[in-house]
């Protein structure tokens, strides 16, 4: 059976209360706190953020409270600008970037977690492992037959804007772990980020592998797992709609073969 | 979902047994089926509505007529079929060991199999009825 429970080792206790800071426009919040090295089940710490000395965003806060309060505190970041997917997490009970999420856009205490249904690495940092993997087996590369041409691959206008919307994509997995059916059945189902890319590459004009790559996606479990939950489309930090993207290559499928 | 403690490669596991190819007639079917019984589920509750009052000779009467029989029995076809297809998914989603995910997605099958065919034999029996 699906699991839906938590094992009894990862269930999260209440963890450390961190000192108050005086004064000012104190906020709360509440990290998810996990070391692999202790042998201790998860909890969760409560920290206070003078939001006066802070910068607007979930990520300031984070990076201030590993700076100034518990140099510990363990999570990913590298553009804090929304381009490189690194800070995605769970807040408030959305997966997002931790860099896009405005502090006052929460409202009560600010609760952050890892990305849901993931392994944990350490604190807010979940092992994508898989995830990559998973975008590997789709060959998100331009294949081709025709011997190259001399300048370029051409693409009409039209043809480029079949990509709006698609070549966003950061893989930042707020998306894929946002869904349910990648929940049970994350090793056989593809998930939403990597069939969107998988629609990037069929949808690409220039690419002579369609084929193939459909060829490659059809199956119970790698795309029809999807069924238009649409947590995907309401998680994604960048506005784009991966449920969209999985209905266009279910209708590629079914085009096909009627 | 079933966590692989060997020393595979991330994408050997990814690749798994490669993809089966299948799915699309499955996705198609259940479309097909949802759209089929909106007109026949449709007809089939105005039957029932049309007889709420009605003698057992009346409806065996109404079912003489092969075309009320045949709709009936299509529709039964049509919403058992889209039971089973819809099942399925249900049980491909949570029962992930072989064993129980197998022998419930045999008796899916016989189940919505067996349903359609005591309900046809039903409807059949009626309009061959004297």
């Amino acid at each position: 059976m699906a699991e839906f429970a938590l094992p009894k080792n990862s269930t999260v206790n209440t963890g450390k209360a961190w000192p108050m800071p005086q004064g000012g426009n104190i906020r709360t919040f509440r990290i998810y706190r996990w070391n692999p090295d202790d042998g201790k089940n998860p909890q969760l710490d409560t920290y206070h953020v003078n939001m006066d000395e802070c910068g607007p965003m979930v990520l300031d806060a984070l990076i201030k409270i590993k700076n100034e309060q518990d140099p510990t505190l363990t999570f990913r970041r590298s553009c804090r600008e929304g381009i490189c997917g690194s800070c995605a997490m769970n807040i408030d009970g959305t997966n997002t970037l931790a860099c896009l999420k405005a502090c006052d856009d929460v409202k009560g205490d600010v609760r952050i977690y890892p990305l849901p249904h993931m392994p944990v690495v350490k604190d807010l940092v979940p092992d994508l492992t898989r995830f990559y993997a998973q975008h590997r087996s789709i060959e998100p590369w331009l294949k081709t037959e025709t011997p190259t041409p001399q300048a370029e691959w051409k693409q009409s206008k039209e043809e480029r804007e079949l990509l709006d919307g698609l070549y966003e994509c950061i893989l930042c997995a707020c998306c894929s772990t946002s869904c349910p059916s990648y929940w049970w059945n994350g090793d056989r189902y593809l998930g939403p980020a990597v069939l969107l890319q998988a629609y990037r590459w069929l949808i690409d004009s220039r690419d002579e592998a369609t084929g193939e790559r459909l060829d490659n996606l059809e199956d119970p479990f790698r795309l029809y797992r999807c069924h238009t939950i649409m947590n995907c489309a309401k998680a994604c930090p960048k506005g784009l709609s991966p449920a969209k993207a999985i209905a266009e290559i279910k209708k590629m499928m079914v085009e096909r073969m009627v | 979902m079933i966590i692989d403690p060997g020393m595979k490669t991330p994408l050997k596991k990814v690749k798994g047994f490669g993809a089966a190819k299948s799915g699309t007639d499955h996705f198609w079917q259940q479309r097909a089926t949802a759209v089929a019984n909106l007109p026949l589920v449709g007809f089939m509750v105005g039957f029932v509505i049309y007889h709420l009052n009605s003698t057992r000779a009346d409806v065996i009467a109404s079912l003489h007529h092969p075309v009320v029989a045949l709709l009936l029995i299509m529709g039964l076809a049509s919403v058992f079929w889209h039971m089973r297809l819809g099942l399925q998914v249900v049980i491909e989603d949570y029962l992930h060991t072989h064993l129980t995910k197998f022998t419930a997605l045999a008796l899916n099958i016989a189940y919505a199999t067996s349903l359609f065919a005591v309900a046809a034999y039903s409807i059949l029996k009626m309009s061959f009825a004297p």
